[in-house]
């Protein structure tokens, strides 16, 4: 099978844009990540769509609509919050599988303010606050607390988490913050489900981010490869039954078997990952994808955190992008911004926040319900 | 409408003659437990091979978190409990009788089953719900 490389990759700037629809707010990343690879929808020969709110919608269609109606194939995606991520899969599937040479992955989402997460079914009485929460907030706040009964993670611990991401975010222009914020104000923020403060938990906010996927021929061809990125590796699961499932969706199995199989395809390990983008969508969850991924031993989270290995400077940076905490999290472009993230460092072309000599970087995503998304991205030799 | 309460869900069972309960169903081939009525087992692909099972009215707390701010409507601050029961079986649910405070609310602490009305709940054609509810098996109820 042939490598297949990320030959242009963009996003646009997270912010909320009531006034465009989805297909413009799409459309606008499709033409970033096509003038970052210098090429046209012309030259694309199918598009991979990942959105959630209008999943029925047709929106890849109504992108080629906004920027040329060229008539190839198109895929639409829909898996929660890993809808990017398997966007950008199934683009990367076609092109391994020596289906086309040039393809499109878009992600996009708007969204609404608010809590997410489900009230229980529609039948009778709603649940929520009577059967606990089915909140967001409130279902990853009682996955940490997971992890500190059976370690004894603290409440200053996760909210480090933020503090984090929201610094690294004061270097990333395409964040939808760039606010300083120090741990007094992280744990004194409005306490929404504890342990989870609200700046602890993911930023709402409308974007899109695309890639251009290449084959190794066709990248070559075209001269591509002096910024190309080898998609060294591509894992999808779902969550295998656990004995919790019905009232505890379980992301850490399915975390935990993408990133063994992930490292297995690349011919890695941990160890040789230079940067990650993981799925922190609330600070609670980031804590427990350090272990989930191998970064650290089972245990060993709170103590990374402290010890400052997963911000920029330390053993292995996660989330330089300021994480769906602070840059946010358009579900269905998040899977794609974070594959332009680690390209960008992969590139050298981070700027403030560059991860010095980073060679490869791993992306995470997690779709509740639930489906793991890893891809592991080297700089192409 | 109904003269006696509903149940809030449909793994609540409210006997004609006796106390209500909670009802599993249970794969006779893994044994994996199951809430709400279901014919193939997700644990191992056996199909047809559940039988129903009743649930104990004790356990304990596994994890939860303190809710804060909820939908519109919902009285908060509340603790949402994930409960494993005596015998098998995970359930989620209030904590109730203890103060939402993380200090008042201990890792693998017992915890007993208690059937309520569902916090004056009615649905839209008026009727009554039953539902369940978690507190520390030391409370007085």
């Amino acid at each position: 099978m042939t490598d297949a490389y990320v030959v242009g990759v963009d996003m646009i700037k997270f912010g909320r844009f009531p006034d465009k629809t989805v297909p413009q707010i799409g459309a606008e990343a499709a033409h970033l990540a096509l003038d970052d690879s210098g090429l046209t929808i012309q030259d694309m020969e199918a598009l991979y769509c990942g959105n959630l709110g209008q999943a029925s919608g047709m929106v890849g269609q109504r992108i080629l609509q906004e920027i040329g109606q060229t008539g190839i194939p198109v895929v639409n995606v829909s898996n929660a919050c890993a809808t990017g991520a398997t966007a950008f899969r199934e683009a990367w599937a076609s092109v391994k599988a020596g289906l086309y040479d040039l393809v499109i992955a878009v992600g996009v989402e708007q969204m609404g303010k608010g809590l997410l997460g489900g009230a229980g079914g529609s039948k009778g009485i709603s649940k929520e606050g009577l059967l606990g929460s089915g909140t967001m907030p409130s279902v990853f706040a009682e996955a940490g607390m997971e992890h500190a009964r059976n370690y004894g993670t603290t409440f200053e611990q996760f909210a480090k988490v933020s503090v984090k991401n929201h610094h690294h975010s004061t270097m990333n222009p395409k964040a939808m913050y760039q606010i300083e914020t120090p741990l007094e104000t992280v744990m004194n923020a409005e306490m929404i489900s504890y342990p989870n403060t609200k700046l602890m938990c993911s930023v709402n906010v409308d974007g899109s981010a695309a890639a251009i996927i290449a084959s190794e021929k066709k990248a070559k061809e075209l001269g591509l490869m002096s910024r190309a990125i080898k998609v060294r590796a591509s894992v999808l699961t779902s969550d295998p039954w656990q004995e919790r499932d019905l009232v505890m969706p379980d992301v850490n199995t399915c975390t935990r078997r993408a990133a063994a199989a992930a490292y297995e395809m690349a011919g890695l390990g941990a160890e040789d990952i230079d940067l990650v983008e993981l799925h922190d969508c609330f600070a609670t969850a980031e804590i427990l994808h350090y272990e989930n991924l191998g970064l650290c031993d089972d245990g060993e989270a709170g103590r990374m955190i402290d010890d400052g290995e997963v911000a920029l400077g330390g053993k292995v940076p996660v989330n330089m992008s300021g994480g769906l905490l602070s840059k946010g999290h358009p579900l269905g472009a998040t899977g794609i911004a974070n594959i332009y993230e680690v390209s960008t460092h992969l590139r050298g072309e981070a700027g403030q926040r560059q991860v010095e000599g980073a060679r490869i970087g791993l992306t995470h995503v997690i779709g509740l319900g639930s489906a793991c998304g890893i891809h592991i991205l080297e700089k192409a030799s | 409408m109904s003269d006696s309460p509903l149940p809030a869900v449909d793994y609540l069972k409210i006997p004609d003659d006796g106390d209500p309960y909670l009802e599993g169903y249970k794969c006779s081939s893994c044994e994996a437990i199951f809430l709400g009525e279901r014919a193939n087992c997700a644990k191992c692909g056996e199909r047809d091979q559940m039988e129903t099972v009743t649930l104990a009215n004790s356990g304990t707390l596994y994890t939860y978190s303190i809710v804060h701010r909820s939908f519109p409507g919902i009285d908060v601050p509340y603790i949402s409990a994930i409960v494993d029961l005596d015998g098998g079986g995970t359930v989620k649910g209030n904590l109730i009788n203890v103060d939402p405070e993380p200090e008042k609310i201990e890792f693998g602490m017992p915890i007993e089953v208690v059937y309520d009305d569902a916090l004056g709940r009615k649905d839209s054609e008026g009727n009554s719900y039953l539902s369940y509810f978690f507190q520390p098996s030391n409370a007085a109820s």
